[in-house]
C-alpha cells in the first residue's frame, strides 16, 4: 500500500497560495528540481502517502506525508513560456516542502481564482 | 480497418518480415547477466517463485490500451460510472472487475471545453500500467519528459495535435503515487455509437493526452 494513515491534519487547504522549497534533497524525494523554489496553489489534498524516501531505502515509509496538488503558472515556472498565460502545469507534492505565501490580498484572491478552476 | 488481427508490428502488408533478432542470441548484456543472476538468488533465498514471476509477467501481458478504452467509453455512455471513475477511480474500476493492484492510487483528469490535459513524469516514467499496459518508448525519453513541461504546445504539435490559443493546456508531472489517465472529450456527431466502436478511436495517445479522438466515418 502507498497510502497510510497521519497522525496529523493536512496544514494547507485547497486554495492556499504555496512555495516549494529551493532545498537540495539526499534520496528519492520526488520533488522535481525545476518546481522547487516556485510558488503555486493547492488545487487537491491526495490523501496521505508514504515517505517516498523511506520507502526507497526499503523502510515502511513512516511517518506518511500528506501529498497535494499543486497547479502553477507555466509563466512562473519559464521565464521564456511560449504558450499562453492560461497554461498551468500540475504536480504533486508532498506537505514538508511546502511553505506558506504570506500574502493576504494576493492569497485571497488567488484562493477565489483557484476554486473557480480559473488560476 | 482490419479487425481481423492486430498490428503490433509497422511493415506495410507484402513486405517481408526484417530478419529477427532473437533476444537470447549473442552474448547476454551486463544489465541481462545482472537481471539474471538477481532472478536466481531472490528465487534460491525463496523471496518468490519462478512460477510467481511468469504470473506477474502475464498479469502485465493482458494490460493493454483497450483496457484504457473500454473504461473511457463506459464513462462516455453511462453518466453514473463517469461520476464514479472521476469521484474513486479505484472503486470505479473495481466494478469492471479491473484491479489496479496497491503500488500506486489511480485519477483521472478530464479534457472539457477550453481545457486540455497532457500527461508525463519528468523523474522517471510512472504510467498507468494496470490500465494502459506497457508505455511507449517515447513517454520515457529525456525528451518527452523535459520538453512536456516547459514546451508542451510545441511537443503536442509534433504529435499532429494543435491546441488553439484559447484553450488552456494543463501538464501534469506524475511525480508521486499517483497515475493519471486522460479522459477526453466525446467527439461529435457519435451520439449513435455503440461502445464497442467509440473503443476503436479511443487511443492510448488519447489517454496520455499526446492526441485527441477522431471520429472516423463509419463503415
Amino acid at each position: 500500500m502507498t497510502t497510510a494513515a497521519t497522525s496529523t491534519p493536512p496544514r494547507f487547504a485547497v486554495g492556499d497560495a504555496v512555495k516549494i522549497d529551493a532545498k537540495s534533497a539526499i534520496g528519492h524525494c520526488r520533488t522535481p528540481w525545476y518546481v522547487r523554489g516556485k510558488s503555486g496553489v493547492v488545487v487537491e489534498i491526495h490523501g496521505s502517502f508514504r515517505d517516498p524516501v523511506r520507502l526507497a531505502y526499503h523502510r515502511p515509509g513512516l511517518p506518511a506525508q500528506v501529498l497535494y496538488k499543486i497547479r502553477m503558472r507555466q509563466t512562473d515556472l519559464w521565464s521564456n513560456y511560449k504558450g499562453q498565460a492560461a497554461d498551468h502545469l500540475d504536480v504533486d507534492i508532498y506537505e514538508p516542502w511546502l511553505t506558506p505565501v504570506r500574502s493576504a490580498k494576493r492569497s485571497a484572491k488567488t484562493r477565489v481564482a483557484a476554486v473557480a478552476g480559473v488560476v | 480497418m482490419h479487425d481481423d488481427h492486430d498490428h503490433s508490428h509497422d511493415h506495410e502488408h507484402g513486405e517481408p518480415h526484417a530478419p529477427r533478432r532473437d533476444h537470447d542470441a549473442g552474448p547476454a548484456t551486463l544489465y541481462e547477466v545482472l537481471e539474471r543472476a538477481m532472478r536466481e538468488l531472490l528465487i534460491e533465498k525463496g523471496v518468490f517463485t519462478a512460477q510467481e514471476i511468469a504470473a506477474q509477467i502475464d498479469l502485465m501481458d493482458s494490460r493493454s490500451p483497450s483496457l484504457g478504452a473500454k473504461v473511457i467509453a463506459k464513462a462516455w455512455t453511462d453518466p453514473a460510472f463517469k461520476t464514479a471513475l472521476l469521484a474513486d477511480t479505484r472503486g470505479a474500476l473495481a466494478q469492471l472487475d479491473i484491479d489496479i493492484g496497491q503500488l500506486a492510487e489511480f485519477r483521472v483528469i478530464e479534457n472539457q471545453p477550453g481545457i486540455h490535459n497532457v500527461v508525463v513524469c519528468t523523474l522517471c516514467s510512472c504510467y498507468p500500467k494496470m490500465l494502459l499496459g506497457v508505455p511507449p518508448a517515447w513517454y520515457k525519453s529525456l525528451a518527452y519528459r523535459s520538453r512536456t513541461v516547459s514546451q508542451p504546445r510545441d511537443v503536442l504539435a509534433e504529435f499532429g495535435l494543435a491546441i488553439p490559443l484559447s484553450t488552456e493546456v494543463r501538464v501534469h508531472d506524475s511525480t508521486a503515487d499517483l497515475r493519471y489517465i486522460v479522459l477526453p472529450e466525446r467527439p461529435s456527431g457519435t451520439d449513435d455509437w455503440t461502445a464497442a466502436a467509440l473503443e476503436q478511436i479511443i487511443t492510448r495517445d488519447c489517454m496520455i493526452g499526446t492526441a485527441v479522438p477522431v471520429a472516423h466515418q463509419q463503415d
